[in-house]
């Protein structure tokens, strides 16, 4: 049986209130350190900190409306190796199943890591975020969760797209759900355990037991059923956009091989991009003869080509961060494009990106029969 | 002129299909000459760039073709070979690339005939299906 614990908010504050609950967890001392979303001096910036004493949690947020990256790449170094404790990561439920990927893959380790995956509401683009909290930091978190459902939109800024479009809201993969939907966040929060892990530092911290309310899983269902229809809606708008060459070339005519969206990706893990090798380092001589064969060409050269390939390498790991689009100086659409292509991709092979550690990526394995029609029948 | 024969790159492993090719050369098998052949030690070396690349560049189409399952001299390269081309199978004709325009078979090292009835059916099957006009047009 799951266990479940309850986190009383306190003065109707409960970003304060999770901060005194991360406290109690690093000072049980089954954590040695935890990586948690911080507001930063300026105040308009969250990122990711390590933190190892319980008294520099003051500005930890992970309920605001800001992803300025996704943190699983982060997670994934702290993983490589062992390090002989326990890190809790209090992260998105994308970041979570971005992080199961990159393990999948050989990148980082669940083994010394405690996942912590809080109900997500969404968060706003860098520049949005920016805009809407300004310097208020914790202030403008609480405002957000006043303000749901959907009155955000009120204040002249939506939620980034790729928030839209996601069904995975709750973080079901993670060692405790930090579950806020379907309940008064600014009366009680409810922690439950999915793991034996979770059950095991649940436990020693000694919260009062609770039961999560009925009304939550309606909550979730909502949440999933409007973001599923955005989703589909997006998925036939960007395949109308994208249906042919031409049509993808228009779509990404603003695209000037900065590679941002690679660099931003969480489960784009190469250390060294064979964009960035010499394999494109193209003679002089080999732009004139395109130029000549084709009468012209644009330059930089190779974006269909590089967004094609990554769609080809990448695409079954997708999980839908929406952190490409984050990274785009110009605003292509990539997200859309990654996340459309990825459902279908990851359908062809019945494979979900970021579900169970168990399930083996498409690519790494094989089966000695299957998919007769790419070879023509021949088996 | 009248019309551009259709071009075909074909990826080949080295030890079955390559070795059909050869054998259908010297055995004076009539086949039309519209493969550029691209030896490769494994079709599993095969990354789905190379194939991108091709049919972006306007081949009109990308033949794959290695061991049979079973006989792979890497064990399984050719069933991962496989995989990636199903992968590509649906990427492509997402973008108007008709997935007809890459093929792949298995062809043993004895199966000289095999291989240019291949090329033959490949051939005809692309002059039905119509050239890649990405062939001249700027892309991007």
């Amino acid at each position: 049986m799951a266990r479940a614990a309850k986190i009383s908010v306190k003065d109707r504050n409960p970003v304060l209130s999770f901060q005194e609950f991360l406290k109690a967890l690093l000072a049980t001392g089954q954590v040695g350190a935890v990586l948690v979303p911080q507001h930063l001096a300026a105040k308009s910036a969250v990122m990711p900190t390590l933190v190892t004493d319980p008294e520099k949690l003051g500005e930890a947020d992970p309920f605001a409306p800001a992803f300025p990256m996704n943190a699983a790449r982060l997670l994934a170094r702290l993983t490589r190796k062992p390090t002989g404790g326990l890190v809790a990561a209090v992260l998105r439920p994308c970041e979570i199943r971005a992080f199961v990927e990159l393990v999948k893959l050989k990148q980082g380790s669940l083994d010394e890591v405690l996942l912590i995956g809080a109900d997500c509401s969404g968060a706003f683009g860098n520049t949005d975020y920016a805009g809407y909290a300004g310097s208020r930091g914790i202030e403008s978190t609480l405002k957000f969760h006043a303000d749901l459902p959907g009155q955000a939109e009120a204040d002249g800024v939506g939620l980034s797209p790729a928030c839209k479009a996601c069904e995975y809201p709750v973080a079901e993969n993670a060692d405790l759900m930090v579950c806020t939907f379907g309940m008064d966040v600014f009366d009680s929060m409810v922690v439950k355990a999915n793991t034996p892990r979770g059950e095991e530092v649940l436990e020693k911290m000694k919260l009062p037991e609770a039961t999560l309310p009925a009304s939550r899983d309606e909550a979730v269902a909502a949440v999933i059923a409007a973001r599923t229809a955005y989703r589909d809606r997006m998925f036939q708008e960007t395949s109308d956009a994208t249906a042919d060459i031409e049509k993808l070339m228009s779509y990404l005519s603003n695209c000037v091989n900065c590679y941002n969206c690679r660099v931003a990706c969480p489960v784009c893990y190469c250390r060294e991009c064979v964009f960035l090798t010499d394999v494109f380092d193209h003679e002089p001589e080999q732009y004139l003869r395109w130029a000549k064969r084709k009468g012209v060409i644009k330059m930089p050269t190779d974006t269909v080509f590089f967004h094609l390939t990554r769609l080809a390498h990448m695409s079954t790991a997708c999980i839908g961060c929406g952190q490409c689009s984050n990274a785009c100086p110009n605003n292509v659409p990539v997200m859309e494009l990654f996340r459309t292509v990825a459902h279908y991709t990851q359908r062809a092979f019945q494979y979900n990106a970021g579900a169970g550690i168990e399930d083996e990526p498409p690519l790494s394995v094989f089966r000695e029969r299957e998919f007769p029609e790419v070879t023509g029948g021949k088996e | 002129m009248g019309d551009r024969e259709p071009t075909i790159i074909a990826f080949v492993c080295n030890w079955c299909t390559y070795t059909a090719a050869d054998l259908a050369g010297t055995s004076r098998l009539v086949q039309p000459p519209n493969v550029r052949m691209i030896r490769m030690m494994c079709t599993g070396m095969i990354d789905t760039k190379y194939v991108i690349k091709a049919l972006l560049e306007g081949a009109d189409a990308v033949l794959i073709s290695g061991c049979h399952p079973g006989d792979c001299h890497y064990i399984n390269g050719n069933l991962k070979a496989r995989r990636r081309v199903r992968l590509l199978k649906e990427i492509l004709p997402r973008f108007g690339i008709d997935e007809r325009r890459l093929k792949m078979t298995w062809i043993g090292a004895s199966e000289g005939i095999d291989f240019a009835n291949t090329v033959k059916e490949l051939v005809a099957e692309i002059k039905q299906l119509g050239l890649n006009d990405l062939r001249q047009k700027m892309i991007l």
